[in-house]
Order: structure tokens, then C-alpha cells, then sequence
């Protein structure tokens, strides 16, 4: 008996090269490479070029690895979310044990290299990232805790640092900022994207604020994150992180920032639902800007430094 | 009978094969490249030792 039924419509297991990419998260990726950098260029020691490289990179897979465990962990609830429901698990392109496979091969290959060509604190930091943001985030809190987003936001805040330690093997103040900044950036930034999915989170069964205290609750928080995000980063502008670009940078972007989250506070669903939540999505695109403006002025001010423009 | 007769799954497999034949060629040179610089940079110092020297 032979069998020549050959099914044509792919099966896990015959997903292409770009379905595995995907398990990535390469956006979020892009964020963790883009704040590695400046961690690692704000450092004050300078790495060989290649060196250098190989750090970005290993920080970016490290944070692909999470992503794939996360979407493996998740490709329950990631079904039934309109946002994910597109991704290669649920959408039937890769199976639930090859993210699994791909997100620890890669944890492990990340760390590893990370701390061969760096130090093995920058290592030992991408792994303590990783299991912070699949087993703290992923496993535990996002199913259980309102609260998810605020404590799990840290796995986010983690790359800049990753990046100081990796050039000069040590902590120091400066990268504990730029950790700040990003950990009171992500609850605003989620929250507002609560705001306009609607019923997604609440369809899946994830606690966001949005479904567990309401939605004027969650308007309120955004409010009060943004107002504390604003005096954290303007007052960055008076240590060793901060400089001129920093200070202008700070001061403009917050101030919009801070409008953008009073805006919101000011408004009830009716409002919002009459203009297809167009305050809300503005406030969360401004607050991608918002971040990558930042970094952006860190990165500029320690170029300016380095290159001696400014003492 | 044409034994050698593809399907559409060859071709993508073959894609994907490819694929991750190159990035473990990238991964190789990598390997090489940190070597070099990490030697070249002096981070590592010859042992000279009393015997055959």
C-alpha cells in the first residue's frame, strides 16, 4: 500500500524561513537592538567595532528568543485576539514545540556568545532578561496581575543595560536611568493600546487594567504614569545622562506627551468611540517617537561628548 | 516514472534549508572574526615556558 496523497497546504514543520522570523517579534526586536546601542555607545569605554556588533546582535536574538517562548506560551489566547491571531502558531505555520525549540536554542546560543565576546555579566544579565520576560511576565503575571504590565514592563527597560555592561563590565548610574525611562514608559504605551483593541485582552482572559478596574481607571493611570515618566525624563536632564540634545528633546516631547495622556483623562468611551479612538492611537504612536527620540538625544549627547563639541 | 519529480514543498524546503545554511556560514564567520579581534587585541598573553625555547 503506498500512500501518494501529498497534502500541498503547508504543515507545521514546512513553515519558510521568514514564518520562524516572525516567532521573533522582530519590531519589539528592533526596539531592544535600538536601545542596546545606545546603552552601548553612551558607555564610556570604547569596544572594537566588531565586538560591538556581535553584542547588538546577541542582545537582539537574546530578545527574539523571548519573543518565540512568549508566542509559544501564548498561542492560546494569541487565537483568539484579533492583534495576534495572525501570528505563525495560531495561524497553523509553526508548531508549538518548534518555537520551543527555537526560543531556548537561541536563549541558550544568545547568552553564550553574548558573554564570550563581551563579559559574563552582560551575559548573565541577557539571561536573567530573558527568564524575567518568558517565566516572571509571560508564565506568571500577564494571567494574573492588573498589575502585569507595570512589573513585566522591566524585561523591556533591561536592553540599555545590557548594552553599558557589555562595554565596560560594571553598573553605573547612567544606565540605570535609561532602565527607568523605558520601565515608566511601558504602562502608559500598553495601556493606550488597551484603550483601542477594545474587547481583545478582554476576550482572552488577560487581566489588563482595562478589564479589571475599568476603563476610566485605566484613563486616570495613564494620566498619573505620564506625569512621573515626564519628571524622571526631565530630570535625567540634570545628570551625567543628560545633555543639551537630551534637555530640548525631553522638554518638547513631554510636554506633548503629558498633553496627549490629559487628553485622554479628559475623555469618556462615547467620545472615543465616535472618533474611532483617534486620541488614544495618537497618543500611542507619539509615544513611539517618544522613546526612540530619547535614546536618540542620549546617543547624540554622548557622540557630542566623545567627539569633544561639548565638555 | 519520473522519480526526481518536485513539488511545491521541495522548493520551499529547499528555501528554508538554504536558509539556514547561510546562517550558520554567518554564524561561523562570526565565530572567526571574534576570534581574530579577540586575539589581536591583546588580551592574551604567550606563556613562554623553559622547554624548546
Amino acid at each position: 500500500m503506498s500512500d501518494t496523497s501529498l497534502n500541498a497546504q503547508s504543515l507545521p514543520g514546512d513553515a519558510e524561513l521568514k514564518d520562524y522570523f516572525a516567532l521573533l517579534k522582530p519590531r519589539v526586536m528592533s526596539l531592544v537592538v535600538f536601545t542596546a546601542f545606545v546603552g552601548l555607545l553612551a558607555a564610556p569605554v570604547s569596544v572594537h567595532p566588531f565586538v560591538g556588533f556581535c553584542a547588538i546582535l546577541f542582545i537582539a536574538i537574546g530578545g527574539g528568543a523571548s519573543g518565540a517562548l512568549n508566542m509559544w506560551w501564548d498561542a492560546d489566547i494569541d487565537a483568539i485576539m484579533r492583534r495576534t491571531v495572525n501570528r505563525p502558531i495560531p495561524a497553523g505555520k509553526v508548531s508549538e514545540g518548534e518555537a520551543l525549540a527555537l526560543g531556548i536554542g537561541l536563549s541558550g546560543l544568545s547568552v553564550m556568545m553574548l558573554g564570550l565576546a563581551t563579559n559574563w555579566l552582560a551575559g548573565a544579565m541577557l539571561a536573567f532578561t530573558i527568564f524575567f520576560y518568558v517565566v516572571i511576565y509571560t508564565m506568571w503575571l500577564k494571567r494574573w496581575t492588573p498589575q502585569n504590565i507595570v512589573i513585566g514592563g522591566a524585561a523591556g527597560a533591561f536592553p540599555p543595560v545590557i548594552g553599558w555592561v557589555a562595554a565596560t563590565g560594571t553598573f553605573s548610574v547612567e544606565p540605570i536611568l535609561m532602565f527607568m525611562i523605558i520601565f515608566m514608559w511601558t504602562p502608559p504605551h500598553f495601556w493606550a493600546l488597551a484603550l483601542f483593541m477594545r474587547s481583545d485582552y478582554d476576550d482572552a482572559g488577560v487581566p489588563m487594567l482595562t478589564v479589571t478596574h475599568g476603563r476610566k481607571f485605566t484613563r486616570l493611570n495613564i494620566l498619573v504614569y505620564t506625569v512621573l515618566l515626564a519628571a524622571l525624563a526631565i530630570g535625567v536632564s540634570f545628570t551625567t545622562a543628560g545633555g543639551p540634545v537630551y534637555i530640548v528633546v525631553a522638554v518638547v516631547l513631554n510636554a506633548l506627551f503629558l498633553k496627549g495622556a490629559f487628553d485622554i483623562w479628559r475623555r469618556d468611551e462615547d467620545m472615543s468611540e465616535a472618533d474611532d479612538f483617534a486620541v488614544e492611537k495618537r497618543f500611542f504612536k507619539l509615544s513611539l517617537l517618544y522613546l526612540f527620540a530619547h535614546f536618540g538625544a542620549i546617543l547624540a549627547d554622548a557622540v557630542l561628548l566623545r567627539t569633544g563639541v561639548i565638555g | 516514472m519520473n522519480l526526481a519529480r518536485e513539488h511545491e514543498l521541495h522548493q520551499r524546503r529547499r528555501g528554508r534549508n538554504a536558509g539556514v545554511g547561510i546562517l550558520l556560514v554567518l554564524l561561523i564567520c562570526i565565530v572567526m572574526g571574534l576570534t581574530v579581534v579577540k586575539v589581536t587585541s591583546g588580551g592574551f598573553e604567550a606563556v613562554v615556558t623553559g622547554e624548546g625555547s
